[in-house]
């Protein structure tokens, strides 16, 4: 162990003593993003950073394995931040590596995977960076037998002091920054009772845990108070529904490696070839940003979500654009990212968009003339002359892609790939043989 | 009181000056004794670090310059590396204690203090304060206006480093080696989101506190002089 860890470790055992913390919550991601949890009392948490703690991995989605499913979880000190909402202040959490007994890590572990993407593009000169816009929605309660009732009929940037889900969203941004997760702006979305809160950018492993813990937040808060807060990315027909927009950007040694100042949009040549990697790939990786059946009922024409692949420096209708930015600041160039929906598996999600990008830099691609018709009202006889394609129109869709895809294998690793393609296949499988309420109503009359 | 060490040579190794910001301490460096009373603080030195590693002959010559002067530099802490053990037979009076590098930083601390409470002088001061803000560097606790304040330890480091030295502009690249060592990979944008994640965690009535002077760097609260 070197001696930055050991300090490290120390610092944590001394804070979980000081601040007479109870319980130590130990977390880790299954494939499907799903936050999961060991508890430790203080007591064995010397023994857990020397030696890991260890579970069976056949109970968490995506671990399970033919022969042997024991796995260690050993907590990351950098990552041990007080959970102010949970039991008074008295507990704590660290997120966690997952190793095999060996000592190696473990292939289903998706922080690792990220971890080992991050290194690729470290190994090239590049850090990467992220800034997530999460949106989600508050409703009355979670049941799922009658319609999700929205807690307000609210809009856009609308002002309502004295709402509920103001108050709560109010809450939960002081309960972020306490917990260092940095807010950049929050405000209420287009649809009713839909929010969105855009944190500020860092590294994507950090982001990554930032977004598990967020999820969390927003949805403990809301339960504190009767309330239910979701992800889903289409929870309401008709109205918009829930994305993540991503804004990514590459940090080498001289700085904002998107960054040009005299350069069209102030993006570099690194930066349109990443652009570039994102367009060729994205019908690849679209699985895993949207990776649930709903995730493709946003997807759709009329709803502000991108259902093709193109890219624009301000067209909302775009799956890649490059925001404007102050020309003072060559920091903030970026690249914005926009099907990702907030039910993704962000370690995932961030590793085949980095894996995209990455091949675009690698690959020496060319980015294509930007498209400034408005996509929303395209017909797929105008996109062929455009030149554009269209992103999957389902998960079965999506599916297909991906498993033909050599940067999402690589991305993910045989043991994820295989599992999530597995796995989802089955989910399709239930969806397709469940009969819905909208064929009822429209076939059982006439038929 | 500050603490002022004077270390050889000039620049001197990078882990031992991140140790001794970390820890708090201030230094000068050198590569000559003669002009050190030029720069040295009213209430003199505090001791000196010599590291014999790059050029024994120079460093010997310096441990032996501090002892001869009128008030001489004590304690005097050396650094050799693991083959220079032999070389410090019948140089006992140049040094008070010495060091194996690579040194464990906590170690070089440890020594420090059990150096300086020999020689008489206080222990440095256990607990940092600025305004609202107090730092316990013995329990890593730090306070704002009373409220204990949870850092990462990285956010803490930051934070101590800053409230080390009120008032001090540091750029981005120089508390990413100060602070974060020269080993860590992750560009000057890692201490903005580090800086970022602090404020955050001081809340809107403090934040304040840590300055962002454009194009420069960061700074936290006003000098003392």
């Amino acid at each position: 162990m070197d001696a930055g860890v050991e300090r490290q470790n120390e610092y944590v055992l001394r804070a979980v003593e000081e601040r007479h913390v109870k319980l130590i919550r130990l977390w880790f991601t299954d494939v499907l993003g799903q936050l999961k949890s060991v508890a430790i009392s203080p007591a064995e948490l010397e023994t857990a950073f020397e030696e890991g703690v260890h579970f069976d991995g056949s109970a968490i989605d995506g671990f399970s394995r033919i022969q042997e499913s024991d796995v260690l979880a050993l907590p990351d000190p950098s990552t041990f931040e007080m959970i102010p909402w949970a039991d008074g202040g008295s507990t704590g959490r660290m997120f966690c590596n997952i190793q095999n007994h060996n000592g190696t890590p473990f292939d289903g572990d998706p922080r690792h995977v990220l971890k080992r993407n991050l290194d690729r593009a470290r190994t090239a000169g590049y850090s990467f960076f992220t800034a997530p816009e999460m949106e989600f929605f508050y409703f009355a309660d979670g049941d799922t037998r009658t319609p999700p009732e929205p807690l307000d009929s609210g809009s856009f940037y609308d002002l309502t002091t004295s709402d509920v889900a103001s108050d709560l969203r109010r809450q939960t941004l002081s309960v972020l920054e306490a917990m260092g997760i940095p807010v950049e702006y929050s405000f209420h979305e287009d649809s009713p009772s839909q929010h969105e809160i855009d944190l500020r950018y860092t590294d994507a492993l950090t982001m990554a845990d930032q977004i598990m813990t967020f999820r969390l937040v927003v949805r403990e808060l809301a339960l504190e108070r009767g309330k239910f807060a979701s992800f889903m990315p289409k929870p309401l027909q008709g109205v918009q529904g829930s994305g993540m927009h991503l804004h990514l950007s590459l940090f080498g040694e001289h700085g904002n490696a998107f960054h040009e100042q005299d350069a069209a949009y102030s993006l570099s040549p690194t930066g349109r070839k990443f652009a570039a990697g994102l367009l060729v790939h994205a019908r690849e990786i679209t699985a895993v940003t949207n990776q649930l059946v709903n995730s493709y009922k946003r997807l759709v024409t009329g709803f502000e979500a991108p259902t093709w692949v193109s890219w624009a420096q301000n067209n909302r209708s775009a799956l890649v654009r490059v925001p404007i930015t102050k020309s003072d600041k060559p920091s903030s160039t970026r690249i914005e990212y926009r099907s990702p929906d907030p039910a993704c598996n962000p370690y995932l999600a961030f590793s085949v968009i980095l894996a995209a990008g990455m091949a675009g830099i690698e690959g020496n691609y060319d980015l294509p003339d930007e498209t400034t018709e408005n996509l929303f009202e395209l017909s797929h006889a105008d996109a062929g002359k455009l030149g554009v394609q269209p992103l999957p129109a389902s998960l079965a869709e999506a599916l297909d892609v991906m498993e033909g895809s050599e940067l999402v294998q690589e991305a993910l690793g045989d043991h994820i790939f295989e599992w999530f393609l597995r796995n989802k296949r089955s989910e399709w499988r239930d969806y397709k043989t469940a009969v819905s309420q909208w064929e009822i109503d429209r076939y059982l009359p006439s038929w | 009181m500050t603490e002022q060490f004077v270390l050889f040579p000039d620049p001197p190794p990078p882990d031992l000056v991140r140790t001794l910001d970390l820890s708090g301490y201030a230094w000068t460096a050198t590569n000559t004794a003669t002009d050190l009373s030029d720069v040295e603080p009213d209430s003199g030195w505090t001791g000196a670090i010599v590291s014999a590693d790059a050029d024994p002959e120079k460093a010997w010559a310096i441990c032996r310059e501090l002892r001869k002067r009128d008030v001489p530099v004590e304690p005097l802490l050396l650094l050799v590396n693991g083959s220079q053990l032999e070389e410090l037979q019948a140089r006992d009076e140049l040094f008070d204690d010495f060091m194996i590098s690579p040194f464990h930083p906590r170690e070089l601390e440890a020594r420090l203090r059990h150096l300086l409470w020999r020689v008489g002088r206080g222990v440095r001061p256990d607990v940092i304060e600025y305004g609202p803000l107090s730092l316990n560097l013995e329990t890593y606790q730090a306070q704002v206006s009373g409220h204990p304040l949870d850092l990462t330890f990285m956010e803490y480091e930051l934070l101590k480093f800053l409230a080390s030295h009120p008032g001090k502009v540091f750029t981005r690249e120089t508390l990413l080696n100060r602070v974060w060592g020269y080993e860590y990979y992750g560009g000057a944008r890692t201490v903005d989101v580090h800086v970022r994640r602090l404020r955050a965690k001081l809340g809107e009535e403090h934040a304040h506190m840590i300055q962002t002077l454009r194009s420069v760097g960061y700074k936290l609260g006003q000098s003392r002089w």
